[in-house]
C-alpha cells in the first residue's frame, strides 16, 4: 500500500436529485483522491456544487448505519464503498434505496423499520432474577450476539424483493431486520416470552410474514456486517416453526428442548 | 407563531444517545410524559462508536475490583481535578447499572462461569471493562433503543398509542431554548426533513447531546458532535466548566487521508497491540511519568509477562491514560521517528494470533480491511492522536444533574467535571448510564417540587427563535454571503493547529483572534441553495453558531489555564501545578461574548482523601489541602 | 435507459446494476436443466444399470425395489411389482431423492432465482405482480424438508452399502476398480450434502437455546454447522457426482469399454 500514491481524478458522478414528486438522475464531474469512498465525493459536492444535496451519514466508519444508498444498482453503505472499486473513466450512478419512499436526493422515508421495530415484542425478562443475577454461557449467547451486531442499515429490507418489487406486502411483512430480530430473541437463552404465554416462531409466521421469505439470500449478500441473515437466522426460524407447525410426527416424538 | 406545531411535555430530552435514552427511561418510569429530540435517525447517536467497553468494578474477572479502585482510577486518570462526588456516585452505581442493561436485553461476552466478562482497558487497574468484542457502544444503544420500545409497547397496551409516554421525534434539531424568568419552559426546534418549526413546552429539559469535536479537524466524532447542548446551556445563563481540557484519542486512523481520525480502539492495546516507531522500537517505554512509575513495567519482559500474571507484575506502558499515549505519539512523529503518513505503528499482528485477532477485534479488522485495505492479522496499523472526547461541559449538581438554570439538566458528555482532565476509556458509557439515570430522576424530582405550577412560554421568545434560525435564508445580497461549508473548514483549521494537541499561549491569542474574524463572518452566513427541505447547507449554518460559541470557550479557558494537565497540555507551561488543581475555569456567556472566569473546585472529602496514600496526594495536592490526611484519623 | 424524471418512473427502471447479473442464474438454471433433461433420459432407458461382474449399482436405480430390476440388483428385495415397462424401478425411489434436492432450502433459492426469476438477482425487479411467497400452497409444502431429509438419511445409507459391495472382484474376493472408487467419492459427498442440509442442523441442535446443558449436540451442532457453510458447493457437487458415477457404471455396464481394475 505504501509507494502505490496515485494521483487524484476527476469522476464522474450521477446522483438522483429530486423528492417525492420529481427528479431526475443528474451528471457531475467531482475530483476524487486517493482511498476515498463514495461518501467523501458526495460531501465533495455539497461543498462545492451542491450545497443542499440531502445525504443521511453520521459515523463515516461503517458502524452508523446511516449512509444506506444504491451504488450503481446496488444497495451499499457509502462510507464504505471505496472509488478504486470502479473505473476512474465509468459514471457511478448513486440512487436512493428503491423499497422506501424518497423524501429528498438520497434521503429516503425509512419509518416502515420504525413502524416494524415496535411490534416485535420485547426481551421479556425470567422471573426470579435480579439485576446481577443473569448467568449466561458464552456458547449460549453467541448466536443471539450475531444479530446483534446490526447497524440496521436497513439495506436488507432494501434488497429483499418481497417489498422492494411488492409494497403491497409491507403490510404483512416486515423485512428480514425485524425477523432476525425475532431469532434473537428466541434464541436469548434467558427471555421468558413463551412462559408469559408468547410464541416467537409463531408470531415471525404471522405477524412478521416468515412464510414471505423464499430464502433468495440477498439481505445476505447485502450485509455490511456480513451477518448470515437466511442460514443463522431466518432458516432455525422457519425450522423452530415447521417444529410446531408442520411437523405433527416429531411433535409426537419429542420433547421440548431449551 | 400561532400556527406553529406545538407539544406539551414533563420532561425533554435532547440528545438520543446513551445518556439521552437512559435519562427518558428514568423520566417515563417515574411517570411523566417524555420527549426525546434527536437529531439524526432513532438509534444512530454517536454512542455506537464506543468501542471498547463500560467500565463498572463488577470484580468478575479480578474478584480484587471494588468501587473504591475505580474511584481511585478516575481521579488518577482525571489528575484529580474530577469532581470528587461524580467519581464516587459513577464508581459505586457503575455495576448496578450495566446489571441493569441485561434485563433490558443486552448480551455481553461472557465468563466461563457465565458473568459479564470485563477487559484491560488503559488506566485501569484490574479487567473491568464489560463488552460485546469491540462493538460494546452498539449493544448499548440499541438495548436502550430497545427498552424505549418496550416501554412504548406497554403504554400501547394501556392506553392503544404507543407514544402516549414517551416520544422519539426522530432527525429533529433544537436551535433554542425558552426561558420563563429564568426557569426552563421548553424548546424550539425544526424537523429536518420539512425545515418546519416546533414549539415543546416542559418544564424540564436534559441535555445530553454529546460533545463537541467536529470544530476539529482531526476527529473521530460525526457531524452531529457541534456542541449544541453546550451552546444552548452557554445561550440559557449557565456555566460550561473545564472547557480546555479536549481529549485526544491517541489512536486514529492516519491513511488514507479522507478516513483520517477515525478511532482505532483502545482494546487493541488492552488486548496486547504495541505501539512502534518507523525503526520498530517499542517507544512507550521512554514515555512514563514520574507520577505513574509505580505502576507501570519499564521493560518489554515485564510488560509481556503482565498479560497473564498481572498480580506480580507492572502494566504495560501502552496502557497509561490516554493523553500520556497520545503526547508520546505526538513527539514520536515531531521527532522524526513517525510512519510515511505520520502516525506511528500499532502492531497486534506479531502479538495474537490471527484466530484471537478476529474474535477479539473483529471491527478493527473489517474497518482496516474495507478503508485501508491492511489486513491487521498481518499487517501493522498507522495510527496517530484524534480529537476524540471533551472532559468540559455543564456545570452541574453531582447528585441530580441539575444546572444553576432551574429546569435544565445535562448527562454525559455534554456535562462537565466527572472526568476532570481527562478521561478514562470506558468510564464514558458507565457515565451516560450513571448521570442519565439520575438526569432523568432529577428531572422527576424538580417537577414533583413545581407542584403543577408550569412555567409559560412566550409568544416573542417563540418568533424570535424561530427568525434567528431562518435568518440565513434572509442574507439574500450575493456580496460578502459566507459558505457555510467553508467557515466550518476554516473553524477547523483554526482549532486543530492552534488549540489542538500541544497548545501555545501566543498561538491560542491568534486562535482567538481569528475565532472573532469568523465569528463575524458568520452574521453573514447564507444558505446558498435550496429551500427549507432537507438542506444540510442550512443546518451546518445554524450548528456553526454553537460550534463557534464553543470553541470560543475552548481556546480562552486554555489560554487562561498556566499548567500542563491531563487534556491540556502547553508548551510554555510543561509542568503540572497544584495550585491549579484547585481551580475550575468557568465558561459564560455575558453580553453576547464568552467570559472566562476561576472557581475554586470544592475540597474531597475525607473518608476518599484517605484512599489514597499521602505520598501520591502530594504530587498532586498543596499542602494545605494535605493537612487533613496528615493527621491521623 | 432512458432518464427517469419522477421518482417512481425511477422505481420502474428495472435495475441500475452494471455488472452482468443474469450470469449467475442463467449458470444455474443450465446446470439444473442438464441433470433434469439426463435423469429422465437415464431413467426411461431403463437398462445398463447394474454390472454384475464388479457389484456395480447405478445411483439412480438404488435401492432397485421392483420386480422389474435385473437380476442381482435388488439387494434390499422387490416390494414392488413390475407394473409396466414404462414404470422404471427409480420411480419408487426418485421422488424421494429429488423431493429432498426440490425442498432443500440452498435449491429453492438456486431455482426461485434462476428459473422463477423471483427475484432474477438481487436488486432486479421480478417480473410477476404478485408474489405470496412459501405462504400458501403449494410452497408451504417446503417445509415438510424434514420428512425429506429422513428418507434422504436411508437412501445415502442404501449407496453406502451399494459401496461396500462394489469392493468385491469378479472372484467374490475383496476388489476395486476405477467404478468402486467413483462410487465412494459420490457416497462420501452425498453424506456430505445429507448432512450439511439446514433440517439437520437444526435437528441435531439448533433447536436448543441452551447448548451448555447439551455439550455432546453442541459439539454436533458446531460440526453441522461447519459443513452447512458449504451447503452449497456439496449440492452442486454431489449433483455432479450422482450424474458422473451413473453414466460410469451405464458405460460399463453396456460395455462400452472396460473397467479398470486396481486391484483384482
Amino acid at each position: 500500500m505504501e509507494g502505490t500514491v496515485e494521483m487524484g481524478y476527476r469522476a464522474r458522478l450521477r446522483v438522483w436529485r429530486g423528492d417525492a414528486d420529481s427528479g431526475e438522475l443528474r451528471d457531475y464531474e467531482v475530483d476524487a483522491e486517493e482511498g476515498e469512498v463514495v461518501l467523501d465525493l458526495l460531501h465533495r459536492l455539497q461543498a462545492t456544487q451542491c450545497p443542499d444535496l440531502a445525504v443521511r451519514w453520521n459515523c463515516k466508519a461503517g458502524k452508523c448505519g446511516s449512509c444506506s444508498a444504491e451504488v450503481n444498482g446496488r444497495p451499499r453503505l457509502t462510507c464504505m464503498t471505496r472509488m478504486s472499486l470502479f473505473g476512474e473513466e465509468e459514471t457511478i450512478t448513486v440512487t436512493p434505496m428503491r423499497t422506501f419512499p424518497v423524501i429528498k436526493d438520497l434521503v429516503c422515508d425509512v419509518s416502515y423499520n420504525y413502524v416494524k421495530a415496535r411490534e416485535v415484542p420485547a426481551f421479556s425478562p425470567p422471573g426470579g432474577l435480579e439485576p446481577g443475577e443473569y448467568r449466561m454461557h458464552q456458547r449460549d449467547v453467541e448466536r443471539s450476539q450475531e444479530f446483534r451486531k446490526c447497524i440496521e442499515c436497513f439495506l436488507c429490507q432494501d434488497t429483499c424483493h418481497v417489498i422492494r418489487d411488492h409494497s403491497e406486502n409491507k403490510e404483512s411483512f416486515s423485512g428480514p431486520r425485524f425477523l432476525m430480530r425475532v431469532a434473537e430473541l428466541e434464541m436469548h437463552p434467558l427471555d421468558s416470552h413463551e412462559e408469559k404465554g408468547g410464541n416467537r416462531p409463531e408470531e415471525a409466521r404471522g405477524d412478521h410474514g416468515l412464510g414471505f421469505c423464499n430464502i433468495t439470500k440477498c439481505c445476505t449478500e447485502v450485509c455490511p456486517e456480513h451477518i448470515g441473515i437466511t442460514d443463522n437466522a431466518l432458516i432455525p426460524l422457519k425450522e423452530r416453526l415447521a417444529d410446531q407447525r408442520y411437523d405433527p410426527l416429531g411433535r409426537l416424538f419429542r420433547r421440548k428442548n431449551r | 407563531m400561532a400556527d406553529i406545531e406545538s407539544h406539551d411535555y414533563d420532561v425533554i430530552v435532547i440528545g438520543a444517545g446513551g445518556a439521552g435514552l437512559r435519562a427518558a427511561i428514568e423520566a417515563r418510569s417515574h411517570g411523566l410524559r417524555t420527549a426525546v429530540l434527536c437529531k439524526s435517525l432513532f438509534g444512530k447517536a454517536h454512542t455506537v462508536m464506543a468501542e471498547g467497553g463500560i467500565a463498572a468494578a463488577m470484580g468478575n474477572v479480578n474478584s480484587g475490583d471494588n468501587w473504591q479502585v475505580h474511584f481511585r482510577d478516575t481521579m488518577r486518570g482525571g489528575k484529580f481535578l474530577n469532581n470528587w462526588r461524580m467519581a464516587e456516585l459513577h464508581a459505586t452505581e457503575a455495576p448496578q447499572r450495566v446489571w441493569e442493561l441485561e434485563t433490558y436485553g443486552a448480551l455481553f461476552d461472557r465468563t466461563a462461569d457465565g458473568r459479564i466478562s470485563q477487559r484491560n482497558f488503559g488506566g485501569h487497574e484490574y479487567p473491568r471493562l464489560a463488552h460485546v468484542g469491540d462493538r460494546t457502544g452498539l449493544e448499548l444503544i440499541r438495548t436502550l433503543q430497545q427498552k424505549v420500545v418496550s416501554l412504548q409497547q406497554a403504554d400501547h397496551a394501556e392506553h392503544g398509542d404507543y407514544e402516549a409516554g414517551l416520544r422519539v421525534f426522530a432527525e429533529f434539531t433544537v436551535t433554542d431554548l425558552l426561558l420563563d424568568g429564568g426557569r426552563v419552559a421548553g424548546t424550539v426546534g425544526y424537523w429536518r426533513e420539512s425545515g418546519r418549526f416546533v414549539r415543546l413546552r416542559a418544564p424540564a429539559v436534559v441535555l445530553a447531546t454529546g460533545g463537541i469535536g467536529k470544530s476539529f479537524k482531526v476527529t473521530s466524532n460525526s457531524w452531529e458532535y457541534t456542541g449544541d447542548g453546550h451552546a444552548l446551556a452557554l445561550r440559557a445563563g449557565a456555566r460550561l466548566i473545564n472547557m480546555e481540557f479536549v481529549q485526544f484519542h491517541p489512536t486514529g486512523m492516519v491513511w488514507p487521508p479522507s478516513v483520517k481520525g477515525i478511532l482505532v480502539t483502545e482494546s487493541v492495546r488492552g488486548d496486547g497491540g504495541v505501539l512502534r516507531d518507523a525503526a520498530g522500537r517499542r517507544f512507550m517505554f521512554d514515555y512514563i511519568p514520574e507520577v505513574f512509575k509505580d505502576s507501570y513495567a519499564d521493560t518489554p519482559d515485564e510488560a509481556d509477562r503482565w498479560y497473564s500474571d498481572p498480580d506480580n507484575n507492572r502494566r504495560p506502558p501502552e496502557l497509561l491514560p490516554r493523553d500520556e499515549v497520545a503526547r508520546a505519539i505526538n513527539n514520536e512523529v515531531k521527532e522524526g521517528r513517525g510512519t510515511p503518513h505520520g502516525g506511528v505503528y500499532l502492531d497486534v499482528a506479531s502479538r495474537l494470533s490471527a484466530e484471537e485477532i478476529m474474535r477479539r477485534l473483529p471491527s478493527m479488522h473489517h474497518q482496516f480491511k474495507e478503508l485501508a485495505d491492511v489486513d491487521i492479522t498481518s499487517e501493522r496499523m498507522e495510527v496517530g492522536p484524534t480529537c476524540h472526547y471533551v472532559m468540559g461541559g455543564v456545570e452541574v449538581d453531582p447528585d441530580t444533574a441539575a444546572s444553576s438554570v432551574p429546569g435544565l439538566f445535562a448527562a454525559g458528555e455534554v456535562a462537565g467535571g466527572m472526568h476532570g482532565s481527562n478521561r478514562l476509556g470506558g468510564n464514558s458509557l458507565s457515565d451516560l448510564l450513571v448521570f442519565g439515570r439520575r438526569a432523568g430522576a432529577g428531572a422527576a424530582e424538580y417537577i414533583a417540587a413545581l407542584g403543577g405550577e408550569h412555567p409559560e412560554v412566550s409568544e416573542a421568545a417563540v418568533t424570535d427563535a424561530v427568525n434567528s434560525a431562518l435568518a440565513p435564508f434572509e442574507v439574500t445580497d450575493t456580496r460578502g454571503q459566507e459558505n457555510p461549508y467553508s467557515l466550518h473548514a476554516e473553524l477547523q483549521q483554526v482549532m486543530n493547529r492552534l488549540v489542538g494537541i500541544i497548545r501555545d499561549g501566543a498561538e491560542m491569542c491568534s486562535a482567538l483572534e481569528q475565532l472573532a474574524e469568523i465569528r463575524q463572518r458568520a452574521a453573514r452566513l447564507a444558505v446558498p441553495e435550496g429551500n427549507r427541505q432537507f438542506n444540510p447547507g442550512w443546518h451546518l449554518a445554524l450548528d456553526l453558531r454553537n460550534m463557534l460559541a464553543v470553541s470560543e470557550c475552548v481556546a480562552s479557558a486554555a489560554l487562561r489555564r498556566t499548567e500542563s494537565r491531563g487534556g491540556h497540555t502547553r508548551d510554555d507551561h510543561p509542568s503540572m501545578n497544584p495550585k491549579w488543581r484547585g481551580t475550575l475555569l468557568g465558561c459564560e456567556l455575558r453580553d453576547g461574548s464568552v467570559e472566562v472566569t476561576e472557581h475554586p473546585q470544592p475540597p474531597m472529602r475525607e473518608d476518599l482523601m484517605r484512599l489514597f496514600s499521602p505520598e501520591e496526594l502530594g504530587k498532586y495536592f498543596t499542602e494545605e489541602e494535605l493537612a487533613v490526611v496528615r493527621t491521623p484519623s | 435507459m432512458s432518464a427517469p424524471t419522477t421518482t417512481s418512473a425511477l422505481r420502474r427502471v428495472r435495475t441500475l446494476r452494471t455488472d452482468r447479473w443474469w450470469l449467475p442464474p442463467l449458470g444455474t438454471a443450465l446446470g439444473l436443466g442438464a441433470f433434469v433433461v439426463y435423469g429422465l433420459v437415464r431413467t426411461f432407458m431403463n437398462q445398463w444399470y447394474w454390472v454384475p461382474e464388479y457389484h456395480y449399482l447405478a445411483p439412480f436405480f438404488s435401492p432397485c425395489l421392483s420386480d422389474a430390476c435385473v437380476p442381482g440388483a435388488s439387494h434390499l428385495g422387490t416390494p414392488f411389482p413390475d407394473l409396466a415397462p414404462w414404470v422404471p424401478p427409480p420411480v419408487f425411489v426418485l421422488p424421494f431423492v429429488l423431493g429432498f434436492r426440490l425442498t432443500c432450502y440452498y435449491y429453492r433459492k438456486a431455482y426461485y432465482r434462476s428459473f422463477w426469476a423471483s427475484p432474477p438477482a438481487c436488486a432486479v425487479t421480478e417480473p410477476h405482480r404478485r408474489y405470496t411467497g412459501e405462504t400458501r400452497f403449494p410452497l408451504i409444502m417446503q417445509n415438510v424438508h424434514r420428512y425429506f431429509f429422513y428418507a434422504a438419511l436411508l437412501v445415502a445409507g442404501v449407496l453406502t452399502y451399494d459401496t461396500v459391495i462394489a469392493f468385491r472382484g469378479p472372484d467374490g474376493g475383496f476388489g476395486f476398480g476405477v467404478g468402486t472408487l467413483l462410487m465412494l467419492i459420490n457416497v462420501v459427498l452425498l453424506w456430505g450434502y445429507t448432512l450439511s442440509c439446514h433440517s439437520c442442523r437444526h435437528l441435531i441442535g439448533g433447536r436448543i437455546n441452551h447448548f451448555s446443558k447439551h455439550p455432546v449436540r453442541y459439539r454436533m451442532w458446531t460440526l453441522v454447522s461447519r459443513l452447512n457453510g458449504h451447503h452449497m458447493g456439496l449440492a452442486w457437487a454431489s449433483l455432479l457426482s450422482v450424474a458422473l458415477v451413473d453414466l460410469y457404471v451405464m458405460l460399463i455396464a453396456a460395455g462400452a469399454f472396460p473397467d479398470p481394475r486396481l486391484f483384482n
